[in-house]
């Protein structure tokens, strides 16, 4: 085979047409939700698109840094991929902050303890638990924290981005061995601090309620999520003729990591909902109860169908997972079943009952953010050789070989 | 114990060892197994070997472990002696999982080692199979199991593709 090492993605034609078109549609979807007077719904589902964003391009940068970490060969040849996840970073940040800042300051976000007088004694809003709370849970404190993570995990993961640049350009042993340094920082300061941005995200929308397990399943739900996007894109490039060197292995080990952190994911939510389902506290078991009326009900088994029980089925056989097209399949399940999972995390605690619905908002947002995604990912896919040629790995990745027992 | 003949070539190389499983693949004898002292690259495309059944009785052990925890848990708590925990039902299938996951991970797990020892008569009182015991140290060993007819063919086929050594063993 003929290796092209200078092998670059271009960023015309199809793919960029879509991707415009949907995050027309994602912004007409939001102005539409505005105009028709579903100003909370809308803002509800700003915040599911915007953190699920973040978190899709957080896991390129956790699956580089793991890879480094580890010292894993294997995954060279496609690291670009998740590299190009990381260039959408910057952007993910300042929408992320500017949606938060902006919903946060004008009442539209985190209405439960975002009220107006909520901490105050002589208000008819007065909540104690959220009172008690203030002390971390306030607008400044709040907006604070999330620049800090946003501005340390960003700033290593564009860090990195350059290191891989420059070694395409000068080679040698250095630029690796300062990786795996940036990339072991990054893994113990986002292993500690990303539960706390997702109980700052996610859990708030229902501050009264707690859950320790939470930021684990966040993190569980962040990790699939973006190894699927990883795959999904990985096998469509290759379905339009890119990277020939993927080989079926290398498909096998992504299809792996889904069948395995699907079922780490499942683990997690068991885990969080059993303790609160056998202890039966009402403070912790009104969380469940809301999820358990008939609106939710249906959707709150059916994402342990889609999450769990479909990969799980499909992916289970070693030959379905050297399987591109089914592959494909679970990636795309995955991607849209952790919407889901998120859908039912801020929903309930965020719009009234009468104001629920599953419709052109929820889809035309959703679209948008992908189109988003889409459109940033691979402009940043388009400014690089889709091999690393310097990277010490390479040979491995490019002979990488597992056996189909 | 059953008496098996089988023709074993030693070979001294690893790529005339390849070229060797080829040759003897390529005349129609089923190899018993081939032996190696370290893990060599490109064998497992060269050498045909059946799927391990080894899943299957995984599987099957798993599912023995999933019905004795479940048989167990029903029994002690609803069965035997219906025991109110919290408030619940006499028959908590949600507080059942963590257990029946791990009992179906545990019986599967000693199971397949288990099954995979008989089958290569590693459990302690049996014979190994030895073929050759070179074959930790310096040799790379292919065994063939031969009968009368198709003796003369296997050594044959061994000896020319290079094997340094050809021999006979029952076991």
């Amino acid at each position: 085979m003929q290796l092209n090492t200078l092998e670059q993605f271009e960023f015309t034609g199809k793919a960029k047409t879509w991707s415009l078109i949907a995050i027309a549609i994602g912004v007409i979807s939001v102005a539409i939700g505005f105009a028709t007077g579903h100003v909370d719904r809308t803002w509800a589902n700003l915040l599911i698109c915007a953190y699920y964003f973040t978190c899709v391009s957080f896991a390129g940068m956790m699956f580089i840094a793991i890879q480094y970490v580890a010292n894993a060969g294997w995954a060279t040849s496609i690291l670009r991929i998740p590299s190009a996840f990381t260039t959408v970073i910057p952007y993910a940040a300042v929408i992320l902050f500017a949606l938060i800042a902006t919903g946060l300051y004008t009442h539209n976000l985190y209405h439960h303890w975002n009220e107006e007088g909520i901490t105050d004694p002589n208000s008819p809003h007065f909540d104690p638990i959220i009172a008690g709370k203030s002390g971390y849970l306030n607008i400044p404190f709040f907006l604070i924290r999330l620049a800090l993570y946003m501005f340390i995990w960003g700033g290593l993961a564009v860090y990195l981005r350059k290191l891989t640049l420059k070694e395409d350009l000068e080679g040698g042993m250095e630029y690796y061995n300062t990786s795996i340094k940036y990339s072991a920082v990054f893994c113990v300061i986002f292993g500690f601090t990303y539960p706390l941005f997702s109980f700052d995200m996610m859990l708030s929308v229902e501050a009264h309620w707690f859950s320790t397990m939470f930021g684990w399943y966040n993190l569980a739900g962040l990790w699939v999520s973006g190894l699927a996007a990883i795959a999904l894109t990985v096998i469509l490039l290759k379905e339009n003729g890119y990277m020939p060197w993927v080989n079926k292995s290398h498909i096998h080990n992504l299809g792996l990591f889904m069948f395995a952190f699907s079922t780490f994911w499942t683990y997690l939510w068991t885990a969080q909902f059993l303790l609160d389902w056998y202890a039966n506290i009402p403070e912790e078991t009104y969380y469940f109860l809301k999820r358990w009326t008939p609106a939710y009900k249906f959707w709150f088994w059916f994402n342990l169908v889609i999450n769990f029980l479909t990969p799980f089925l499909v992916l289970m056989s070693s030959d379905s997972k050297r399987n591109m097209k089914v592959v494909k399949i679970a990636a795309i399940i995955i991607i849209l079943g952790h919407w889901l999972d998120y859908y039912l995390m801020v929903m309930p605690g965020s719009v009234t009952e009468a104001e629920r619905g599953f419709n052109h908002i929820e889809i035309g947002t959703f679209v948008g953010f992908v189109g988003l995604f889409v459109f940033l990912m691979l402009k940043g896919l388009s400014k690089a050789p889709l091999l690393p040629k310097n990277h010490p790995y390479l040979e491995e990745s490019l002979h990488h070989s597992i056996n189909n027992i | 114990m059953s008496n098996k003949k089988y023709a074993i070539g030693l070979y001294d190389d690893q790529d005339i060892l390849l070229q060797g499983i080829k040759e003897v693949q390529n005349n129609g004898q089923m190899i018993h197994d081939v032996y190696t002292p370290h893990p060599v690259h490109g064998l497992e495309n060269v050498f045909i070997i059946p799927r391990s059944r080894l899943p299957i009785a995984a599987f099957c052990f798993g599912c023995l472990g999933i019905s004795c925890a479940f048989l167990m848990m029903w029994y002690m708590i609803t069965y035997d002696w219906p025991m109110d925990i919290g408030g619940k039902p006499n028959f908590p299938i949600v507080s059942f999982i963590p257990i029946l996951f791990e009992w179906t991970v545990l019986f599967a797990s000693f199971g397949m080692g288990l099954t995979f020892f008989l089958a290569n008569r590693l459990i302690p009182g049996s014979t190994p199979r030895i073929m050759d015991e070179r074959a930790t140290d310096d040799r790379y060993v292919i065994a063939v199991e031969v009968n009368d007819e198709n003796e003369q063919t296997v050594s044959s086929l061994f000896r020319q593709s290079g094997a340094v050594e050809v021999k006979y063993k029952t076991v």
